[in-house]
């Protein structure tokens, strides 16, 4: 038997944060964009416990006010790419000077300098992360997902997967599913 | 994450495929630890130690001597502690069966070795710099395929 599962990542880091938090009996608020409220002060040693009790789920604390910037960033592009209905229409850099209240010039440097790749690419990647995604839990077709995301074309969309991954859509579906097969026939 | 580094590893029996490895790697401007491995041997050895520090990235040559690049790839697939290592698979073929095949076996990457230094480089950096954005934004690994 095979179960093909869909996951929302916000819920279940949500549910994460909540269940460690609640253990370490830590008052708190949950604010959007990946932003929690610590409602009172807490010893050092329970915020190192709740860091490392974290550092499991692969969330981790963001220090410093770049790397909080930068993780902004990073939240509003996913939100965007993923939650494809929030942005119809509208150019990406602007939407992220309006949603992060910095001019883009500023965003697109300080991202640059952290996390080796630029703003432009780090939202093709993400597209291409969706668009695979979609290749391999829904019945979709490239067509309906280039339509999906916004892509002009079918091949445009084919044509930036190709850049990004070296390889074709169907190369990378034949691949993924002779890979399942082999899993299968190991257990 | 201004402190973290990249940590790379290549296993290549040729010696100056090794040190244009190393060269190009120094003259990024990317924070990166680079260690080499001279056959599949040595690599694995050094993997299955205790105290082994996992690379981000492994490049892996195809042809090696003792233990082939292809039977590395199947040992670190099977193993756990491994299994988070992203495979660059480096070599001189380009055959679409090579490339099919490794991949099928998992490996996330495949690289024909450029000819010259400068497109070394630049194949290097973006290699790198993708992985780097899998290693650290929680894409799913299992979907990771590049060939460049």
């Amino acid at each position: 038997m095979k179960l093909f599962i869909k996951f929302d990542f916000n819920t279940i880091c949500k549910k994460v944060l909540e269940t460690k938090l609640n253990e370490l009996r830590i008052k708190y608020r949950i604010l959007a964009f990946g932003e929690v409220e610590l409602l009172e002060k807490i010893p050092a040693d329970v915020y190192e416990a709740l860091s490392n009790a974290l550092k499991d789920y692969g969330i981790e604390i963001v220090e410093n006010q770049k790397s909080i910037l930068v993780q902004k960033i990073k939240d509003v592009i996913i939100d965007m790419v993923f939650n494809e209905e929030s942005t119809i229409n509208v150019k990406s850099s602007v939407y992220l000077s309006e949603k992060l209240g910095h001019s883009y010039g500023y965003l697109s440097n300080l991202f640059s300098e952290v996390t080796y790749t630029s703003v432009e690419n780090f939202i093709i990647i993400q597209k291409i992360e969706y668009t695979k995604q979609l290749l391999l839990s829904t019945d979709l077709n490239l067509t309906e997902i280039a339509f999906k995301l916004n892509y002009s074309s079918v091949a445009h969309l084919s044509t930036q997967f190709k850049n990004n991954t070296g390889i074709t859509p169907s190369a990378f579906q034949r691949i993924i599913s002779k890979r399942r097969t082999i899993a299968q026939q190991k257990n | 994450m201004e402190n973290d580094y990249i940590n790379i590893i290549l296993a290549d029996d040729d010696r100056d495929d090794r040190l244009f490895f190393t060269d190009a790697f120094e003259e990024l401007r990317m924070n990166t630890k680079v260690n080499t491995y001279n056959d599949g041997v040595e690599l694995m050895d050094f993997l299955n130690s205790d105290d082994a520090i996992m690379p981000n990235v492994l490049f892996l040559d195809l042809n090696m001597p003792k233990k082939s690049g292809i039977e590395c790839l199947n040992e670190i697939k099977a193993s756990g502690k491994m299994s988070e290592i992203a495979i660059a698979i480096y070599s001189t073929s380009a055959s679409e069966e090579d490339i099919e095949e490794t991949f099928v076996l998992g490996a996330n990457i495949y690289i024909k070795k450029p000819s010259d230094f400068k497109a070394l480089k630049k194949v290097l950096a973006e290699v790198v710099s993708i992985n780097w954005q899998y290693h650290t934004n929680s894409l799913n690994k299992d979907n990771f395929l590049l060939r460049m």
